[in-house]
């Protein structure tokens, strides 16, 4: 184990290498392109043995990227915002076809107008293409997440694709204290991709193929039964993760202070760190206030959600995203799991940081207040007020 | 929290010099953050950098509103409009060959770092000039572990003259005192 001061990219690109990825298939786009300069000088340096295959678009990215794991090998590619959007297609294509590829999503505002900073509405668009997804909070998880995503993804339970999501700038250009673990360690906790679903010569077998209506419904029940296999699959990896290396998230979501609390905020991402300095701060003050970090929005975690919130007043979910018409996605899914329960608690969205506007200490404490006395249902953070002010 | 805003051009390393100082910090035993202004970089264009240094993890990622220091590696960046950002003990630390024009803030203090950086590297290129100039009138960060860290993030041949900067900007500060 060594300490480095690294950015949120240059961690995940760490923790790919530790990974042992065997094909790599990169198109830079902001704020992605610092994960794949740095796996390129890993593979020119040779402290990465990989095929690094650099392709002329996003959509020939992860088409690359099937294609590899097809024939057995472990992939890895990156995406941001456009890029993202452009791999639609071939998300359901990785997904349905069981090819379990881990990808970093750096969290990017989506056009128009065209914005390259960081907000949630390229991954949560993509909430339905069947892929885990995740959303981590600094850079050592990012690393850490590089890892466990390929022990989740190549799981035979699973065997579905993972998406890891890295707010833009915020978290993948910002520089701090990282543990990068050693690849003993790291073999250790990740035996090399082993898995039937490919191609072979010694075992034909036909791969990504057409189904009609008479089977069609029970292929896609099988992927939906995988994923939500998964949530044991998640927390078994965090468990085995915190055995080698010393370290758990909690699985599917981590809580903080909640024991008590009538009022719960619910974030995703490298928010939550400050949102728990403030619960501190509001606590001090005696406000029973707690934190539920979402961790995965893909396979859902409703148990822990129940478990957390059903002796709660009134919970927010702050989202980086807004589903145009409706409310934040984020909310609509917590909402679901309140109602499908019979839970008696009020809820609020809070809609924040679209296009990279910053979410300030003030704004959280705002929230909190929102929580204690009530108000509209959706509410948008910030709206109109000049960041420079 | 010590809270630094670096401002710069593209190209005179401003977010090198906020790297350097938080792998500085590493190895000093604290935590801190280094950050850019986000979004595109243009060489030339005003650009911004920032710190955040503890004693204990940095979780909070939200912009800096107030500095312990400003820091400007070009002097025409300046303007004392953002004297405000400063807080009440704060200090905005200036590049600039011409200190009398700054004489009237008791909150600057200047350095001709150009003129340090031209006679080693032949380049007006003052990031690690005033980053020597910030471990001399601050004691949030040492000349050692500054002159460790900048080992990281320059080339091996301007590692060496850089090192010969860090300790000059350094010394004048000990001087001028």
């Amino acid at each position: 184990m060594t300490k480095a001061f690294l950015s949120g990219n240059d961690a995940f690109a760490e923790g790919v290498r530790l990974a042992r990825p065997q094909v790599i298939s990169i198109y830079p786009i902001t704020p992605q392109t610092t994960v794949v300069e740095r796996l390129s000088e890993m593979v020119e340096d040779s402290s990465l043995a990989s095929e690094l295959i650099h392709v002329e678009s996003e959509h020939s990215a992860l088409s690359c990227a099937i294609g590899a794991s097809a024939m057995g090998a472990r992939t890895f590619t990156a995406t941001s915002s456009q890029g993202l959007l452009y791999m639609a297609e071939c998300l359901q294509y990785a997904s349905g076809g069981r090819f379990p590829i881990v990808m970093m999503n750096a969290n990017r505002s989506t056009a128009l107008p065209w914005n390259i900073y960081g907000d949630q509405r390229d991954s949560l668009s993509q909430l339905d293409c069947g892929w885990i997804q995740v959303y981590v909070e600094d850079a050592q998880e990012s690393l850490d997440m590089a890892l466990q995503s390929y022990h989740i993804a190549e799981n035979p339970l699973v065997s579905t694709p993972v998406m890891v999501n890295l707010d833009g700038f915020v978290l993948t250009h910002t520089y701090e204290t990282v543990e990068i673990p050693s690849q003993t360690d790291a073999d250790r906790f990740l035996p090399p991709f082993q898995t039937e679903n490919k191609m072979s010569l010694d075992n034909p077998k036909n791969l990504a193929f057409s189904v009609g209506p008479d089977n069609n419904m029970e292929f896609k029940y099988i992927q939906h039964k995988a994923m939500l296999d998964s949530r044991r699959v998640i927390e078994e990896t965090d468990a085995k993760f915190a055995e080698i290396f010393g370290r758990s998230y909690g699985g599917l979501t981590q809580d903080y202070r909640i024991d008590d609390a009538d009022y719960i905020l619910i974030t995703l991402g490298s928010i939550t760190g400050l949102c728990r300095e403030v619960v501190d701060e509001l606590r001090e003050r005696g406000e029973k206030v707690g934190l539920l970090k979402l961790r995965f929005l893909r396979p859902f975690p409703s148990d822990d959600l129940v478990a957390a919130l059903e002796s709660a007043k009134a919970i927010g979910v702050l989202e980086k995203d807004i589903s145009f018409g409706y409310e934040g996605t984020v909310y609509t899914n917590v909402n679901s799991v309140i109602a499908k329960n019979g839970l008696h608690l009020e809820t609020y969205n809070f809609i924040a940081g679209l296009g990279g506007r910053d979410i300030s200490r003030e704004n959280i404490k705002e929230i909190f207040r929102h929580l204690q006395t009530g108000g509209q249902h959706v509410n948008f953070i910030g709206l109109g007020v000049s960041i420079d002010e | 929290m010590i809270e630094i805003r670096w401002h710069g051009r593209g190209g005179q390393g401003a977010f090198t010099a906020a790297k350097i100082l938080g792998a500085a910090s590493l190895i000093d035993n604290k935590f801190s953050l280094a950050f850019p202004s986000f979004g595109p970089e243009r060489r030339g264009a005003p650009i911004q950098a920032f710190n955040k240094i503890d004693g204990k993890a940095i979780i909070d990622r939200s912009e800096i509103k107030a500095c312990d220091y400003l820091i400007f590696l070009d002097e025409s960046l300046f303007s004392t409009d953002y004297l405000k950002d400063l807080k009440d003990d704060g200090i905005a630390l200036i590049n600039t060959a011409t200190p009398e024009k700054f004489s009237a803030f008791s909150q600057i203090q200047t350095i001709d770092a150009n003129q340090i950086a031209l006679k080693i590297i032949r380049k007006p290129i003052s990031n690690t000039a005033m980053l020597g100039a910030l471990a001399s009138i601050s004691d949030d960060v040492s000349l050692s572990s500054l002159q460790q860290a900048s080992d990281l993030y320059l080339s091996a041949a301007s590692a060496a003259k850089n090192q010969l900067i860090l300790k000059e900007s350094f010394e004048y500060f000990k001087e001028v005192r």
